[in-house]
């Protein structure tokens, strides 16, 4: 998978909170992820996971608090900006693979997007079908797109919410695989996950969500576990 | 990547998926036509009615038309949550507004244009005498139209009845342009045809006022 160019990027959340009308989605979150920490965020539905990853992706603005990319400099701003992988794929149906990554390449800077996007389609193992239309392909090329997409501009903070939905056992040995070349090549990775998996092997770091509020965070293997076993309930 | 050279990828992105689709011209097209032909009925075309009315059924024709065409401008946006991924990728959010709202006055203005024949056929009123200034004035109405309109798009994408929404925020918001386009048109295809500079001059400060307003507000309007 694709390395990095320029050095990776942490986050950091200050005490924020996020408030659609009178209900709280997060409560005064206050987390920092170091730079190349693979972290899973777990949580029953509704505890606030996908509000926090939009709040990073910088997609939702928070009602207070603060969002920082410690790391981050002016020069690396392109890359500074997350690859975001949502629950749609956020790519045009009506557009090609390579057009869809040439598209999004183009808008981010990417030296050569053309090559650039060959190139993913290759890793993604969609290369054979480039230049088909991507409302034609299935729900796993699909999420094999999105993930194209979100790599295009090789950002330094990948975030992921539930990366393995609709995937089947093959694709999603093939994520966890993609997910850890990613993390080694020094990028950020934050991912929302339910229950244990192949995926959630490659987590480092585990933060509890409950009803918008932080309530368990830890590097330790077994707390680690009960988390993520917890995360599926 | 700069702001003229977001929207121009963009636009070209705009452009690609509507000549493959036609979804948006092809209902703008057959909603003008039906319309004029339907009040060319209403019309004795020998008469200096249609000279008088024709030019205001054309504008009522190309703002119904644009409400029906900028429904879509965002809502198609939101299937794949593709608003999403635009705004991760540019650095100035204007660059949508732009983009689309650029795709709208071309849309528009090739739909305009592909009706004038037709529109000087049933309402008997000679186009060509005053094309290019008729072409302005077409220009400056659309852009109108499309600023208003994409701007107000973004809004009702994200609003539960968002199909009346936009119809009955943008109508009443279009009125002046209507009323200064027909106006502007009706001197232009008289017997005696007069430019209405002042007319032109209201609908570039309309333009300018509501271009500006979005580039301030716009990003605000992109929020969940």
């Amino acid at each position: 998978m694709s390395s990095l160019t320029l050095p990776p990027t942490g986050l950091r959340f200050e005490n924020i909170d996020k408030r659609y009308g009178g209900l709280f989605a997060l409560r005064r979150v206050s987390v920092e992820i170091s730079p190349g920490e693979c972290v899973v965020l777990a949580g029953r539905n509704g505890s606030g996971k996908t509000t926090l990853l939009r709040i990073a992706a910088r997609i939702v603005r928070p009602t207070a608090g603060k969002l920082s990319f410690p790391g981050a400099s002016s020069e690396t701003e392109t890359a500074g900006r997350p690859g975001y992988v949502a629950h749609s794929t956020m790519v045009y149906d009506e557009l090609t693979a390579e057009e869809n990554l040439v598209l999004f390449g183009k808008l981010q800077d990417v030296p050569q997007p053309a090559a650039r996007a060959v190139e993913l389609l290759r890793e993604v193992g969609l290369y054979d079908r480039r230049t088909s239309a991507v409302r034609t392909f299935s729900r796993g090329m699909r999420q094999r797109m999105a993930i194209a997409r979100a790599l295009i501009h090789r950002p330094s903070v990948l975030l992921f919410d539930e990366p393995a939905t609709g995937l089947d056992p093959i694709g999603i040995s093939w994520l966890a695989k993609t997910l850890g070349d990613v993390h080694r090549s020094g990028c950020t990775v934050v991912m929302s996950l339910h229950g244990e998996s192949e995926i959630s092997a490659l987590a480092t770091r585990a933060i509890q969500l409950d009803a918008g509020s932080v309530v368990a965070d830890t590097n330790s293997g077994a707390s680690l576990r009960s988390i993520l076993s917890f995360g599926g309930a | 990547m700069g702001l003229l050279s977001s929207t121009g990828t963009l636009l070209g992105k705009e452009l690609l998926t509507e000549f493959r689709s036609r979804e948006l011209l092809t209902t703008t097209v057959v909603f003008i036509l039906v319309v004029l032909i339907l009040f060319s009925f209403a019309i004795n075309p020998t008469s200096e009615e249609s000279r008088e009315f024709g030019p205001g059924l054309l504008w009522l024709a190309i703002l119904f038309a644009a409400s029906l065409m900028l429904q879509p401008c965002f809502l198609r946006e939101q299937a794949n949550d593709t608003l999403s991924s635009l705004r991760l990728a540019v650095s100035d959010p204007f660059a949508i507004f732009l983009a689309k709202l650029l795709a709208n006055t071309l849309f528009l203005l090739l739909t305009e244009i592909l009706m004038l024949p037709l529109f000087a056929a049933f309402y008997n009123v000679p186009v060509l005498p005053q094309f290019r200034y008729l072409l302005l004035v077409l220009f400056l109405g659309s852009l109108g139209v499309s600023i208003a309109g994409t701007a107000l798009s973004a809004i009702s994408a994200q609003a539960r009845m968002r199909e009346l929404l936009l119809p009955l925020l943008l109508l009443p918001l279009l009125t002046p342009v209507l009323v200064v386009s027909a106006t502007v048109s009706v001197s232009l295809l008289d017997r005696e045809p007069v430019v209405q500079w002042k007319g032109i001059g209201f609908l570039a400060i309309f333009d300018f006022i509501f271009l500006t307003a979005l580039w301030l507000f716009g990003e605000y309007l992109l929020e969940e």
